[in-house]
């Protein structure tokens, strides 16, 4: 099994700050209401940096980083561009 | 129908609630729960009838793992899907079934509490289940207490049920931690719909094989069905698993001037066009892969004469105004897309609005912490691409053939 990182957030807490669209645009958009999207998906190993960033800016502690595994034969989750 | 064991068979259902002697003596004492109990069940195929689909088996196993004797089980009767009625009437009629799956799970997964979980505008059920629950022997009612959930469309979902026994608060909490990893009391907690549970009790007596001989095709075991709308006779029915939807319908006397369309699966499935329901077989596996779903077992026929657009309009403002109003995503976007479909409905469309609604409602999935916007998500996606046609008249202003005026009664 591998690992790689994804992004979550806690939907209650979260109340549509924007700051996690400012520093990381690369995967969270935001709603008309301000809200966050998150692109599906692992977080590539060159964003790492941003994402994390991005986490311990979020005023109320609503977005996160989590492991989450894919089986070793499956597509590698990480592709470098 | 076979004219063996279901749950619905034995007295008439008119004739009330069956009480524990008469049911012991027609359907026999509930073997233990215990590992041979869970193997039969896994055989079974059972899946939840309370509108997820999932597994029983499977869930009752990863309590099982977790709790090490110290779960707890919530046998939710909420049924908060306003077209639903199955669930109470299983609670008014056949309480024991209930009851003996409440038995059978605690056992089966180590539990020392079980709570009933029975909607508290559903009187003749609660008073029922209190009723039977006061027949139970000593160590099971020692074990039980009945909670009545308040009257909102989320209290039936898991973490919301188990955050009302808790803190008395019925809305939704952020997951991580699931129920099952940590719920009623801070333990493992099992959260089965009632009709769920009522069907272990059968398996428990009478076998995975006979479930599975239940089922036409390839499905396993009845389900319990709620037809409404333009039907002869309104209400709940048992069908084999993999009957067709127009079997079920005409299981209600059959359909009455029937429009062009069914709601399948409640406020939570979606909109099919007729051509396409009365063939689908009732059948939670083949309807999600058909991009269907038949939810907490609704079927409603769209009468004649009606106005798709308007009925959507309907179900997304009841939805909307049903959110826990906890997280932006649904508090907002619901709304958006219930003020524009209203606008919609009554040619007061501003430009746009139905590309705003399609783009609104692809973005709501998996955006709350409870899965309230996701159901709405697919319900409008349905409406969407069922009554296209009417859609774009009504974008354009020009109305639609039906002529909602006439009657403002539909199937929601």
């Amino acid at each position: 099994m591998a690992r790689h990182s994804e992004l979550a957030v806690d939907r209650i807490r979260c109340d549509g700050r924007g700051l996690c669209h400012e520093l990381f645009p690369e995967m969270i958009a935001l709603d008309d209401w301000g809200y966050p999207i998150l692109a599906p998906g692992p977080v590539p190993a060159h964003l790492m940096n941003h994402a994390r960033r991005a986490v311990a800016n979020c005023p109320v502690l609503a977005l996160r980083l989590q492991t989450a595994r894919v089986p070793a034969n499956s597509e590698a989750p990480v592709r470098r561009r | 129908m076979s004219a063996g064991p279901s749950l619905l068979s034995g007295p008439p259902l008119e004739a009330g609630m069956e009480h524990l002697d008469a049911h012991l003596a027609r359907l026999g004492a509930l073997p233990p729960g215990n590992a041979h109990a869970l193997e039969t069940l896994e055989r079974s195929g059972l899946l939840g009838r309370g509108g997820a689909a999932f597994p029983v088996a499977t869930k009752w196993r990863s309590v099982a793992q977790r709790a090490r004797g110290d779960a707890a089980i919530l046998a939710n009767g909420a049924e908060g899907e306003p077209l639903s009625h199955k669930d109470r009437l299983l609670m008014e009629r056949r309480p024991h079934l209930v009851l003996d799956g409440v038995a059978l799970a605690a056992q089966t997964v180590g539990a020392r509490d079980a709570v009933l979980y029975v909607g508290a505008a559903h009187g003749a059920a609660v008073a029922a289940m209190r009723e039977a629950l006061a027949e139970r022997p000593r160590a099971e009612r020692r074990m039980t207490r009945l909670v009545a959930s308040p009257a909102r469309y989320v209290a039936g979902e898991e973490s919301a049920a188990v955050h009302f026994v808790e803190a008395g608060v019925a809305l939704p909490t952020a997951t991580p931690p699931r129920v099952y990893e940590r719920g009623i009391g801070g333990r493992p907690t099992l959260v089965q719909n009632v009709e769920t549970l009522a069907h272990t009790a059968l398996i428990a007596r009478y076998g995975d094989a006979w479930f599975r001989g239940l089922g036409a095709g390839t499905s396993s075991g009845t389900a319990l069905l709620t037809v409404s709308g333009a039907v002869q006779r309104r209400g709940v029915v048992e069908v084999p698993m993999g009957s067709t939807v127009g079997e079920a319908i005409a299981r209600a006397g059959g359909a009455s001037d029937p429009g062009d369309a069914v709601l399948l699966g409640g406020y939570f499935g979606g909109w099919v066009s007729s051509e396409q329901a009365w063939e689908a077989p009732v059948d939670a596996a083949w309807l999600r892969s058909q991009g269907m779903a038949l939810g907490s077992g609704v079927i409603a026929v769209l009468p004649a004469g009606r106005c798709g657009v308007e009925e959507t309009a309907r179900i997304v403002a009841y939805l909307a105004d049903q959110s826990a109003r906890q997280c932006g995503p649904c508090v907002f976007g619901l709304r958006a897309i219930a003020e524009a479909v209203d606008r919609l409905a009554h040619n007061a469309a501003r430009d746009g609005d139905l590309q705003r609604v399609q783009r609104w409602s692809g973005q709501l999935a998996g955006r709350g912490a409870c899965r309230h916007p996701d159901g709405a998500a697919v319900l409008v996606g349905s409406a969407l691409r069922t009554f296209d046609v009417d859609f774009a008249r009504h974008a354009a202003r020009r109305g639609c053939e039906a002529r909602p005026a006439q009657a403002r009664q539909g199937v929601a």
